[in-house]
């Protein structure tokens, strides 16, 4: 019996984590596109880029209980034969599988603009990373295309550095979506104290530079121009792979409660972390690619749980997702902190403080509370996350 | 087994809390505190709070 997860990030070490433990005493091989054992991204935008980690500062402990599995390293899954139960990595080699799990993540997605084909930093594995940082320290100012987490973090990072930092964003706020705009807003006067420059509602009519981007035209004619450019716009679920079964893979892998993406009957395929959308049963009904970073080790500890289980028994764990989404991210001083789902709220209630300093706020829909957000308020936000597995 | 956390990376995010309350707690000031020895029946929630860490600061030996 193997287990053949592609995508050796946290997501499939969970999931390998899981499967011992819950006593699969098969085989498990494991697929990976760096040269590296499953390490840890958030640091990438902040301390790796500040001060230079070294790989080994960044991998996870793995539990002895995976000492055994199969890494294959510099390889990526290019198809997979449903019918021979296969799947073709980009080297030529055929791995086989008795249970397939999709841990592929995501990319940056790129913006599709005259001048795109100019090279450009984007931030998401640790090459980028070295890259990113050997170029910016020599620079006086940087250009980021996108006010999201990575791109508010980045501008966070460089302004650390001494370095100066444009952001433009299609956005009204930065962190729009996660936070609203009243937060966003808020979050937005935090980074122009600390220097950075926002052009918001920005419409990028093209990127500028020689071979390399180091700025953006606007459709308003406006030019904003840096020593490098740096896009940050989101990212884009690693499916292709998947093509050709009958998965939905409409925005990422679609999965029941019990991560499968398959119906028990046929060829077993699961999804887990990043690449992976399924409803929040303590929320709502609505499947959700939620790229929050306590998620992959959720869904990898469930699919790993749910795969032994089904190997065992034959029918498919029946477990609500009880998974209570989680973000986190240091910006300059202050910690902010997630727990629920505010990106789906219709308003917000500050209970304590204000937007501009520590604070905590409640994202409700209607008069329920479905997210809360703090700045350097850690302890305060605990009680949420336990309403929220409570009372759902 | 012997619990270590690497206060020069913890941000006292609590997020090992809900995986081992009689382990780790956030006190009134917000910052960590944590039990140095702990009993070996507790090891499971001790790994779980190592792995949900976004700091990656806790170590078990």
């Amino acid at each position: 019996m193997k287990v053949l997860i592609v995508g050796a990030g946290l997501a499939g070490l969970r999931t390998a984590e899981s499967l011992r433990g819950a006593g699969f005493a098969g085989e498990i091989t494991l697929v990976g596109d760096e040269p590296y054992f499953p390490y840890n991204r958030p640091p990438l935008s902040k301390d790796a880029l500040a001060n230079g980690l070294e790989i080994a500062d960044l991998e996870f402990k793995r539990r002895e209980s995976v000492a055994d599995v199969t890494w294959i390293f510099d390889d990526s899954a290019t198809s997979t034969d449903y019918q021979q139960r296969g799947v073709l990595l980009k080297s030529g080699r055929l791995e086989s599988f008795d249970v397939l799990v999709a841990a592929t993540g995501i990319r940056p997605r790129t913006l599709n603009v005259p001048g795109a084909e100019k090279s450009k930093f984007s931030l998401r594995n640790f090459a980028e990373a070295q890259e990113l940082r050997t170029s910016m320290l020599g620079v006086q100012r940087i250009v980021i295309v996108g006010a999201g987490f990575i791109g508010c973090e980045i501008a966070a990072t460089a302004r650390k550095l001494g370095i100066d930092v444009a952001v433009v964003a299609a956005d009204p706020e930065p962190m729009f979506r996660p936070l609203g705009a009243e937060f966003g807003h808020a979050m937005k006067h935090r980074h122009e104290a600390h220097g950075v420059s926002f052009h918001m509602n920005a419409k990028i009519a093209g990127y500028l530079g020689g071979e390399s981007a180091t700025g953006v035209s606007l459709e308003s004619g406006e030019e904003i121009l840096g020593d490098l450019l740096i896009e940050a716009i989101g990212s884009l679920p690693n499916t292709e792979w998947l093509a050709g079964g009958s998965l939905d893979l409409k925005d990422g892998v679609l999965v029941d409660s019990s991560m499968r993406a398959t119906a028990p009957s046929d060829v077993s395929i699961y999804a887990v972390g990043d690449v992976a959308r399924y409803a929040f049963d303590l929320f709502d009904t609505t499947p959700r690619r939620i790229e929050h970073w306590n998620l992959p080790t959720e869904t990898g500890r469930r699919a790993g749980k749910s795969i032994a289980h089904f190997l065992h028994t034959g029918e498919v764990l029946a477990e609500s997702v009880n998974f209570v989404p989680s973000f986190w991210s240091d910006q300059y001083e202050d910690n902010l902190q997630s727990f629920g789902m505010p990106g789906i709220a219709d308003s917000i209630n500050v209970v304590e403080g204000d937007l501009m300093g520590d604070c905590v706020v409640e994202y409700l829909r209607g008069n329920k509370v479905v997210g809360v957000v703090g700045v350097n308020t850690s302890a305060k936000l605990a009680p949420y996350r336990k309403s929220f597995q409570e009372t759902n | 087994m012997k619990i270590h956390v690497d206060m020069e990376k913890c941000q006292h995010y609590g997020q090992c809390v809900f995986e081992a309350e009689d382990v780790f707690s956030l006190g009134d000031d917000g910052k960590l505190i944590y039990k140095v020895d702990v009993d070996d029946s507790r090891r499971a929630d001790v790994e779980s709070a190592v792995d949900v860490c976004p700091m990656q600061a806790i170590t078990v030996e």
